[in-house]
């Protein structure tokens, strides 16, 4: 199972407290997660990716492994440590306020 | 006994207030949605229990909700816009094109007769239509498709469609407005649009008598007489007797004719009431007091309403969706504040009382009148 970590109002949103774990089948991608995560909770299209384009929204970024995985490419493979359910995949609104 | 239930909502989440037919005590529930913008909600006339929210946010972008009863519990529902067709462009601030872009709803309008049916209008301004409670969304690209689309350019705010009106005679008339394009109708449900700006004279744009092009803030109408209008522009109080055809000033004696609420008293036609802001480039009150206007004329004398609301050192501001009537036999006037207060008047404006004071910006405020 794939750890994923949600921002508060995407818990509030899918109604669920603490991490959420997905079953993903094939290669371990942000394009794979995202597509699980999404199957599971239908409520959170397009408010990650955008619709039709499945582009990452602009104030949107993706942590995992203390790297920051935002620009990869939506195909590219997840560290090992993910995949493996070691370590989460984090869904992190970007820092702003004032 | 009747009762009222005021649906606000604000920069960071969305608030129910209700009362019995007295309007002295309110309960006040909420934040639904905290820390969310919620730009509208509205019930459906044909159900009251079921109410439409228009929630956003800069990170996660546009949500839809809807409650079946009557705002104490909510689902997300459809949330994909998609523009008809090719979006193409319209005019953007420094006059060159710029792709049609979904940012947000502004306003949701349900239908008169069927609570799965809700209008949307959006920025970058265009029509959706939903006829299955929000779960799925189609556009009226009518409306986006006239041929004046192109030259549309956005307000201040945002090329916002803010403002739609059914005819509770005519199913298949409707009247929208757009900042910055101006007013437009349909008579075939929303399949074909034309606009309705003639007699509207904008200073801030080339040709101030263009076709579209006017920065309408709000229209309103009365029920019974669909065939009259009255609108707050940027700047100047308007009114039409043809649906629309032709406008003629009504601002009359108003201290200022710049604001953005306008709204018609439930049982008197003529009964109008706006809310004059300083200008468009100070949004608060003229000599900082809080002052809502009401013609019992149609227009043209207006008498300064203020007993209950402050009378100095007030530079809040009212946007165009914060301003609703109830239809109680004493008609009930009620609007939201850019400072957080909902301000309430039982007797169609005579006196007033802030139901609530300390909310966040108000973005809007719609009443339902419960049997």
């Amino acid at each position: 199972m794939i750890r994923i970590v949600l921002p508060y109002h995407l818990r509030t949103l899918a109604r669920v407290d603490g991490e959420v774990a997905v079953a993903v089948e094939g290669p371990i991608t942000q394009r794979s997660v995202l597509d699980a995560l999404e199957a599971g909770y239908p409520m959170l299209r397009g408010t990650i990716r955008e619709h039709v384009t499945l582009r990452r929204r602009p104030f949107v970024r993706f942590f995992a492994c203390e790297q920051d995985l935002s620009h990869e490419p939506a195909d590219a493979l997840l560290p090992d440590a993910v995949a493996k359910g070691a370590e989460p995949f984090l869904v992190v609104g970007a820092t702003a306020g004032g | 006994m009747s009762r009222v239930r005021v649906l606000v909502g604000t920069r960071k989440g969305a608030f129910v207030l209700e009362s019995d037919g007295k309007r002295e005590r309110w309960d006040v529930s909420g934040p639904y949605f905290g820390g969310w913008e919620i730009y509208h909600l509205k019930g459906s006339p044909a159900d009251p229990d079921r109410v439409y929210a228009s929630q956003c946010s800069g990170w996660f972008g546009q949500l839809i909700q809807r409650s079946s009863d009557g705002g104490k519990t909510w689902e997300p529902v459809g949330n994909q816009f998609t523009y008809e067709g090719v979006p193409g462009t319209h005019q953007w601030y420094d006059g060159t094109p710029h792709p049609w872009d979904f940012k947000r709803v502004w306003h949701l309008e349900p239908s008169l007769t069927d609570p799965d049916i809700v209008l949307a209008g959006i920025e970058d301004a265009a029509l959706f239509r939903s006829t299955d409670g929000g779960t799925t969304w189609q556009e009226l690209a009518g409306l986006r498709g006239h041929g004046s689309g192109p030259a549309w350019t956005p307000g201040a705010g945002g090329m916002c469609l803010h403002t739609i009106i059914q005819d509770p005679r005519n199913p298949n008339r409707m009247f929208v407005a757009i900042s910055a394009a101006g007013a437009f109708r349909t008579a075939d449900g929303g399949k074909s649009w034309q606009p309705i700006n003639r007699g509207l004279r904008s200073q801030h744009i080339p040709d101030p008598t263009a076709e579209v092009g006017h920065c309408v803030h709000r229209i309103a109408m009365h029920p019974t007489r669909p065939n009259v209008l009255f609108m707050q522009k940027h700047w100047d109080v308007m009114r039409s007797d043809d649906s629309g055809d032709s406008w003629h000033e009504v601002s009359g004696n108003l201290p200022t004719d710049f604001g953005f609420p306008i709204d018609v008293h439930a049982h008197e036609p003529e009964t109008v009431y706006v809310i004059p802001i300083k200008s468009d480039s100070e949004h608060y009150p003229p000599d900082a007091k809080l002052r809502v206007y009401r013609s019992r004329s149609g227009g043209n004398e207006w008498e300064p309403l203020t007993k209950g609301l402050p009378q100095r050192d007030c530079y809040v501001n009212v946007l165009r969706d914060a301003m609703a009537t109830d239809s109680l036999d004493a008609c009930g006037v009620y609007f939201g504040t850019t400072g957080g207060q909902v301000y309430a008047s039982a007797d169609a404006g005579d006196n007033w009382n802030a139901i609530v004071r300390d909310l966040p910006p108000v973005l809007s405020l719609e009443v339902q009148t419960l049997a």
